[in-house]
């Protein structure tokens, strides 16, 4: 105790150069602290916008047919016979025009097919979504998401509307609720979509046939996504003559991890960077005690006179570097604080929030303190190994 | 107490050797009051030094309570300069960026006294010197001979068995001169071993038992 207020007061005798000293450990803290938390925050927000894009599913392209096209009829087959397969839904979209009366623009218009929604995520503020009976019958209906509703219809209580789609009538059997906190929504705030029945996409559009060459299979109750996605694959080996390159599955999960693994890498990096620039602040409080110690030669001296052993000298100067290392590390704790804040606030539209990550502050505080002892130990040592006589005549 | 054997301690500037000490024979028995005299660079300092074992001799034996200087460790030197001796140096070595009181106490902090047991003491002997008033001064704000004084206190306030002052009267007036000199007296009364360094004979009368010093040879009168 009586060690720490001699630090305390050494240190004050000397502010300017102490905090001088302090502010090699500050920037290290900050940028330690900062560049982790803002890695941390966003990664937080991207992860959450790629598992938004679809509670967990497995994405299925097939770039080689063989002959032998996958059907809507294949679909429902394979849904019938494989428990795993329980939400499949195929997938097309194009850009269509929009109009009702004197309102028009364009809309991304996308077939597909009952599971869907759930597949997506997607949810749904008013009536309901595309049914069996609608992709059979080709029904000319559709769900529009609340843009659309605004746009074109002027409210979004409207089941029942007409909206001309690319010429024909459909008629809005549900709307979807607005989305606001997701990146995804944030890239396509105000853009019109607007769902269909599959195969009423067929006939709307030029380009769009009955061969399937995107679908989507979402996870299932009892069974993993990579059950399903191996089932997928299985029946789709089979069915194109075991080609592995005529089809490609990706499922949502392996982007997580492979986001996962780029985060770990990047906070790892930039902590690394942070870490040696602690180093050299930790150099600098090495390099302001040895001076330090060489200017207090005569009082070190007067200290071992009257008494002072070599430990008490040693830890005495050794808890001044430790308490500089402690104060520095508080202040960048604090300006740290004060930069993620302001950070957030800047960004506040996005919904980003970045949060200071509580285990790189118990790094940084763990990692100062042994800077303090590894950088303070040797010029605390070549303080405490002075020979009284020497000391006392350092003429200094 | 103290028994210094062919003790010599040999300074070597440029091509010249500086006999300080020069086979100093010496025997200091508890209790005794001695005033050591010689002419400036005469070497007594540096034999106050190795009593008071600050400096260690470059050649002969040093015993301290019976013991070699040299088969005391480093904790055990320290303990000894913190509990044993009382060093009152020729060019007083207050620390400057401490206050008068903070000086005095810090031996007693060096010996783990509690902070009330401290306060006590160090108001005691600062009364003792007469600098009471001077407690928050510090040194730079002090007369040479006030800070001559919270050096004598700084040497009291352990109480020491033994005494080593190097000129402790050298900046003061008759009258201080005489009041720390009554304080030397009383200490040695006490019981305790006074070594004292003057240039002043009339000082040196004062103590029971005289040394000579001239060249690094010590003489006994
Ligand atoms: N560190 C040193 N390096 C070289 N020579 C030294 C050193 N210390 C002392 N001396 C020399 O040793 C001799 C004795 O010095 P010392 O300090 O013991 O004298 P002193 O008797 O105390 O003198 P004074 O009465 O002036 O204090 C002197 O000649 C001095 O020049
Ligand atoms: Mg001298």
């Amino acid at each position: 105790m009586q060690a720490f207020i001699m630090a305390l007061r050494s240190i004050g005798a000397n502010k300017m150069r102490s905090a001088l000293t302090m502010l090699g450990i500050i920037i290290g803290v900050m940028a330690l602290v900062v560049l982790v938390s803002l890695v941390n925050g966003a990664t937080d927000s991207v992860t959450n916008a790629v598992s938004d894009l679809g509670s967990s599913m497995v994405t299925v392209n097939i770039m080689d047919n063989k002959g032998k096209p996958v059907t809507l009829e294949d679909l429902s087959l394979w849904k019938k016979e494989n428990p795993s397969l329980g939400k499949i839904a195929a997938y097309a979209s194009d850009q269509q025009v929009a109009r009702l009366d004197e309102n028009y623009g364009s809309a991304t218009v996308y077939g597909t097919t009952p599971d869907f929604d759930e597949v997506q995520g997607l949810k749904i503020a008013r009536g309901r979504f595309i049914s069996v009976p609608d992709v059979q019958n080709h029904s000319f209906v559709c769900v529009i998401n609340e843009a659309m509703a605004k746009d074109l219809i002027g409210y979004t209580d409207c089941i029942g509307h007409e909206v001309l789609i690319g010429g024909s009538y459909y008629t809005v059997i549900g709307v979807l609720e607005a989305e606001e906190d997701s990146l995804t929504a944030l890239f396509t705030a105000g853009q019109m979509v607007c769902y269909i029945p599959y195969t009423s996409l067929i006939r709307l559009s030029g380009v769009i046939s009955s061969e399937i060459t995107t679908f989507y299979v979402g996870e299932t109750e009892g069974f993993t996504l990579e059950m399903s996605e191996n089932t997928i694959s299985d029946i789709l080996l089979s069915r194109f003559q075991e080609d592995e390159d005529a089809f490609r599955t990706s499922s949502q999960n392996i982007l997580e991890e492979a986001m996962g693994q780029i985060t770990s890498v990047l906070s790892v990096l930039l902590g690394g960077i942070a870490a040696i620039s602690l180093i050299v602040g930790g150099i600098g409080i090495m390099n302001i005690m040895m001076v330090t110690v060489t200017e207090r030669t005569r009082e070190i001296g007067i200290r071992k006179a009257i008494g002072a052993s070599r430990g008490t000298i040693l830890f005495q100067f050794l808890m001044e570097a430790v308490v500089l290392c402690m104060l520095g590390c508080a202040l960048g704790i604090f300006f740290s604080w004060g930069i993620l804040r302001l950070a957030t606030s800047i960004v506040s539209s996005t919904g980003l929030v970045f949060k200071m990550n509580p285990g790189v502050v118990v790094t940084s505080v763990i990692f100062c303190f042994l800077i303090g002892v590894i950088f303070g130990l040797s010029p605390a040592n070549k303080a405490a190994k002075m020979k009284p006589i020497d000391a006392l005549h350092y003429g200094g | 107490m103290i028994e210094l054997r062919d003790v010599c301690k040999y300074y070597q500037v440029g091509d010249d050797r500086v006999r300080a000490l020069d086979h100093a024979n010496l025997h200091i028995y508890p209790h005794e009051f001695v005033s050591i005299i010689g002419p400036s660079g005469s070497g007594k300092s540096t034999l106050m030094n190795i009593i008071g074992c600050l400096d260690t001799a470059d050649a002969g034996i040093y015993l301290l309570d019976k013991t070699p200087i040299d088969a005391y460790s480093e904790r055990e030197l320290a303990k000894v300069r913190n509990r044993k001796i009382g060093f009152v140096f020729q060019n007083f070595n207050l620390i400057q960026k401490l206050s008068a009181e903070e000086n005095v106490e810090l031996p007693l902090i060096y010996q783990h006294v509690r902070r009330s047991e401290r306060q006590r003491r160090v108001k005691e002997a600062l009364m003792q010197v007469g600098l009471e008033k001077r407690a928050k001064h510090l040194p730079t704000e002090l007369s040479g001979g006030q800070q001559q004084r919270v050096a004598i206190a700084r040497a009291l306030v352990t109480r020491p068995s033994l005494i080593l002052a190097d000129e402790p009267t050298g900046n003061l007036d008759s009258k201080t001169s005489r009041e720390i000199m009554n304080m030397l007296h009383e200490l040695h009364e006490q019981g305790n071993t006074i070594v004292l360094i003057t240039h002043d004979d009339g000082i040196a009368h004062e103590a029971p038992r005289r040394i000579h010093i001239l060249d690094g040879k010590v003489t006994e009168e």
